[in-house]
């Protein structure tokens, strides 16, 4: 160690370390409290954020509030939903996040008082907090489309957190006969990953082609145009001809109600009845982001986009898709790049100063095929009160890249998902 | 670690959190880059680690992918949306951290 330049932040890893254990009284470290921040919510924004926070301030007590022992990431489910993957490799823990003294609480939060500043659990324990970080994603708005409760999830699921909702759509499918017909919808935006449900059809249809050919596939969608719409369509027509059938909003795609009992959706222009329903419902920001008082009438929550500080509540900030961030769409890989800048706006504020001005990107890859990846990417920076596109930045796989560049985005599909979970939880 | 080394640099240490500005956080944007550049060696990608990294040798890349010399599936488009100074203290940044 005497060899090498010891970082700044290596240094302060170790000697917070060494100080605890020997009972060391420097100044710095006797106050351990630079502040205290909860984040409610361990995913993709939530444990980036706690780490982030503790890499460049050990000196902040962070407790990490979330629901469930395991994490079970959403991106790259679809390919379990087709077979190519198994869940747990979706599957995380927060074992590694108390070397970082991160304090993991595993208890659902059920409110917010935020005069008192403090997070109640369900145990009624309350957790007092200097900065609050609401990160729990979405759920499903189960007043938006009539039919669809919790209990039809069970019979036609929407896999859109995913867990046992992901497996009870992959055992349909494979539990379906040859030739039956499979139909999905696709909410209105805003929603969470705007090109999911478009990957999901191509790697549903993916599975049909290879295992269950006589088999068709409807996307009824309540959208005229959706993310790397040109990219998927020219895709399914190359891999998929005549098995996946696309019906936009003007062509009566927007589903009015579901029927369980008898696997069918309904449109303005008519029923469908399935073998297999994936309901993609409509969603708003998680329930405790209203029980806080962050989330306005759209469900989602208005942020500040230099700190994430909440519109509605002072010293509550909100990351990942429970928030309302202009231009950048609700993806793992924006929430994981937003919990880095908020970690780094909460660090400057609990000090007294003045955050810096973010830039933040996005990337978002698709699978059309195992072996055929496209993304979208875009680059961000406030502008006007919200997060805005940097103009001349961004966009999507070219149209007419060569079956070499589809295969080497595919693995860099897959290599984003171990590179973004190694940071976050690894 | 030696205790006197230990004590010197914790001197250094208490002084520079004591200081106006001892919030060491990364300029614009490099955060974003561990998105997809991993920011431990140890996490197995396709993608090129950044930490530690000669600085011109990340400027010169980005100022290529942005003018289109350097071929690139993702980054061509990810360049087009940082100033050339923005790269440089970004580069300055990764090149002085640690795996
Ligand atoms: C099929 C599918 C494919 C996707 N593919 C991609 C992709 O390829 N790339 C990409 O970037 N994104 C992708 N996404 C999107 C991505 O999954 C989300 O954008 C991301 O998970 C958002 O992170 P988050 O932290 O906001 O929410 P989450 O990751 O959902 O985390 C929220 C956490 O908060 C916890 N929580 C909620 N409420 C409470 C409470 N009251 N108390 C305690 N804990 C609570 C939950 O248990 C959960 O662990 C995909 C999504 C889907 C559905
Ligand atoms: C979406 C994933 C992604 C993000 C985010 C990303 N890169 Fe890259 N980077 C790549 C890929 C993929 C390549 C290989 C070239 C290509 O295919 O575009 C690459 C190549 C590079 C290279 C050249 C190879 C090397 O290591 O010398 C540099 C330098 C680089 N990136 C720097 C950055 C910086 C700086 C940032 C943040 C501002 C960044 N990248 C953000 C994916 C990404």
């Amino acid at each position: 160690m005497t060899r090498h330049p010891v970082s700044r932040r290596d240094f302060l890893r170790r000697t917070a370390a060494t100080a605890a254990t020997l009972g060391f009284a420097t100044p710095a470290l006797a106050q351990p409290t630079a502040g205290r921040v909860v984040v409610v919510g361990g995913g993709f924004a939530g444990a980036s954020c706690a780490r982030a926070l503790k890499r460049i301030d050990p000196r902040i007590t962070v407790t990490l509030v979330e629901a469930n022992a395991t994490f079970t990431a959403c991106p790259l489910s679809n390919a379990v939903i087709a077979g190519l993957r198994d869940l747990p490799a979706q599957q995380f823990d927060y074992k590694r996040f108390a070397a970082q003294r991160i304090t993991v609480t595993l208890a659902p939060a059920v409110g917010v008082n935020a005069d008192a500043r403090t997070v109640i659990l369900n145990d009624g324990v309350r957790l007092p907090y200097d900065r609050l970080v609401l990160a729990p994603g979405i759920e499903i708005r189960w007043d938006a489309l009539p039919g669809y409760t919790e209990a039809a999830a069970e019979r036609m699921p929407h896999a859109w957190r995913a867990g046992d909702q992901t497996m009870l759509l992959r055992k349909q499918l494979e539990s379906m006969e040859d030739g039956g017909l499979v139909v999905m919808s696709a909410p209105a935006n805003p929603f969470r990953c705007p090109p999911g449900p478009y990957e999901r059809a191509s790697l549903i249809a993916h599975f049909l082609k290879t295992r269950k050919p006589k088999s068709k596939l409807i996307v009824l969608d309540a959208k005229d145009a959706f993310s790397k719409q040109g990219l998927f369509l020219n895709a399914w027509k190359e891999l998929y001809p005549d098995l996946i059938e696309w019906v936009p909003l003007s062509k009566g795609g927007s589903v009015t109600s579901v029927d369980p009992k008898t696997n069918t959706l309904t449109t303005e222009f008519g029923i469908h009845k399935a073998a297999v329903a994936n309901v993609i419902a409509p969603q708003r920001a998680g329930r405790i982001a209203e029980l806080a008082g962050v989330a306005d009438k759209s469900g989602w929550c208005p942020i500040d986009p230099v700190t994430f500080e909440s519109k509605l509540r002072p010293n509550i900030h909100v990351i990942g898709d429970a928030a309302i961030a202009g231009a950048m769409p609700k993806s793992a890989f924006a929430a994981n790049s937003q919990a880095k800048v908020c970690a780094a706006a909460l660090a400057k504020l609990l000090a007294g100063e003045k955050p810096d001005e973010p830039k933040l990107i996005n990337t978002c890859y698709s699978l059309v095929a195992p072996d055929y990846g496209i993304s979208v990417a875009g680059v961000y920076e406030p502008r006007g009160g919200l997060l805005a596109d940097v103009k001349g930045a961004g966009g999507v796989s070219p149209a007419n890249a060569s079956p070499d560049v589809r295969t080497l985005e595919a693995n860099f599909a897959n290599g984003w998902f171990t590179a973004i979970t190694g940071e976050v939880f690894g | 670690m030696k205790p006197s080394i230990f004590l010197a640099a914790c001197v250094v240490l208490c002084l520079s959190t004591g200081a106006a500005s001892a919030i060491d956080v990364a300029p614009a944007g490099a955060a974003a880059c561990s998105g997809c550049h991993p920011v431990s060696r140890a996490i197995e990608t396709p993608f090129t680690p950044l930490v530690g990294r000669n600085p011109t040798e990340i400027v010169t890349a980005i100022q290529e992918f942005r003018s289109g010399q350097r071929p690139g599936t993702v980054m061509d488009r990810i360049a087009k949306g940082f100033t050339d100074d923005e790269i440089k203290t970004i580069a300055a940044w990764y090149a002085a951290q640690k795996d």
